[in-house]
């Protein structure tokens, strides 16, 4: 039964993980981007086969529902552009009187969408990968949004493709503000490794006055995240560490069981 | 055992690391997913070679790896450490029968993500934990369960449809067969 080849293919096995674990972090990254390359052609038949449907969809679709829905955009573009011009005229009013107290000008978001092509295959960590690398201008840290709330902050970046580290996972821990009248702050931290739509928002002060929906939103601290991104409501409070502080859960505004698009905020703090 | 299911065997790993990626169903479903290495693992540990036990262990712990957060190369160890002793013990399992494909399965879905964990912890990792983590043990390891003797029932498919079996010689010569009876003149 114990044979010496029995021990020498345990033995390299275990030479392997231990070559493989003290590997730089460096390496460790192009190790698994080339690995990672091995699977593009499985990729590249998934993506073909999700737009199959869609294709198919498209060839039978009947001419007058194209036509009521090409209506439909004509009329949601009216209301958009009547929209971006009143808002043009208060971001000309904010940029005057930011000008007139000599405050700094802010700039808009400048936004990339990314297609959400992975999901953490492991339930301890909750990560995604999106189809936007270091080519199309990522670097790590910046911070990871759908239209509802934040999501995260990219964690790696290789040339084609970027791990998201979603908000409630351990390495992603965000200073936030609650919207209320004293404007309390606090570090949301990760919950539960089930329920992914609820994070903690914790080390709040002992008097804070948190109430059920109060809507909580990231306070620009720390120097990943901007100020002003919503992330969710409170749901509940509780005291902890016998009143030292308060401890709230947050409902997240972004639904991260369903991610397929994501945007990325290419220069968050300019 | 031959190179074909080595082949086959590796193949089978390589989809189900894919599947693990791309499929939210059972994580929207059960709250977790399903790890489908360890079963496969119970698999080669039965039908196949150390070499390819080992090779199984390394290619699919670094595949996995790959796509999670975890530091590469954790998951290796903890599939080889359910792999070797199975491979070891294999003449005294009754491998054929799902009974004993279904318990494996289970020993071996419980084990890989409790060794990965715990050597996360010793790594100084800080992984999601809480009291759903016993919820998602419980699911991956019914889910592995419940997939091994349903891939055994596949890979048997494929190495009977596909595969091909290794010639083996005898010692028996029809040349030198001695003939009894009569000699007939």
């Amino acid at each position: 039964m114990f044979k010496q080849k029995n021990y020498l293919a345990l033995g390299a096995v275990v030479i392997v993980v231990v070559l493989l674990l003290s590997l730089p972090t460096r390496a460790t990254d192009r190790l698994k981007l080339a690995v990672g390359s091995w699977f593009l052609p499985l990729f590249g038949l998934a993506s073909a086969g999700q737009q199959l449907p869609v294709d198919l969809a498209d060839c039978v679709l009947p001419r007058h529902e194209l036509l009521q829905q090409i209506d439909n955009l004509r009329r949601e573009n009216q209301q958009l552009r009547s929209q971006s011009v009143q808002s043009a005229a208060i971001a000309r009013e904010n940029d005057q009187l930011r000008a007139l107290f000599n405050w700094q000008r802010q700039s808009p978001w400048k936004l990339k969408l990314a297609n959400v092509i992975m999901r953490e295959p492991a339930n301890w960590w909750r990560t995604v990968q999106i189809d936007l690398g270091s080519r199309d201008g990522l670097r790590e840290n910046l911070p990871v949004r759908t239209a509802a709330g934040l999501v995260g902050r990219v964690s790696s970046v290789s040339l084609t493709r970027s791990q998201i580290v979603l908000i409630g996972d351990p390495n992603c821990r965000v200073s936030a503000t609650v919207e209320n009248p004293a404007r309390d702050i606090g570090v949301i931290v990760a919950s539960g490794p089930v329920d992914t739509s609820l994070v903690d928002l914790t080390y709040l002060a002992s008097s804070a006055n948190l109430k059920a929906g109060q809507s909580v939103v990231t306070s620009g601290l720390g120097g990943v995240f901007p100020k002003g991104i919503p992330i969710g409501q409170i749901v509940d409070s509780r005291s902890v560490e016998y009143g030292l502080y308060t401890d709230a859960r947050v409902k997240l505004n972004a639904n991260l069981g369903s991610l397929e698009q994501v945007w990325v905020l290419m220069n968050p703090f300019q | 055992m031959n190179l074909f299911q080595t082949i086959l065997v590796l193949s089978a790993a390589f989809i189900a690391v894919f599947g693990e990626t791309v499929l939210s169903a059972p994580r929207a479903w059960l709250g977790a997913q399903v790890d489908l290495l360890p079963a496969i693992m119970v698999f080669a540990a039965l039908n196949t070679g150390l070499a390819t036990v080992a090779l199984l262990a390394v290619l699919g712990g670094l595949w996995f790896d790959t796509f999670s957060a975890n530091p590469m190369g954790i998951s290796i160890l903890p599939l080889m450490l359910v792999g070797f002793p199975i491979y070891l013990r294999r003449d005294l399992i009754l491998r054929n029968l799902p009974f004993a494909q279904f318990v494996l399965g289970a020993a071996a879905s419980a084990l890989v993500p409790a060794l990965t964990l715990l050597m996360l912890l010793s790594g100084g990792k800080e992984p999601l934990l809480g009291w759903g983590t016993l919820w998602q043990w419980i699911v991956m390891t019914a889910g592995g369960a419940v997939a091994t003797p349903f891939i055994f029932t596949l890979m048997d498919a494929c190495n009977g449809a596909l595969g091909y079996k290794l010639r083996t010689e005898v010692s028996f010569r029809s040349d030198r067969e001695i003939r009894h009876g009569r000699i007939l003149k």
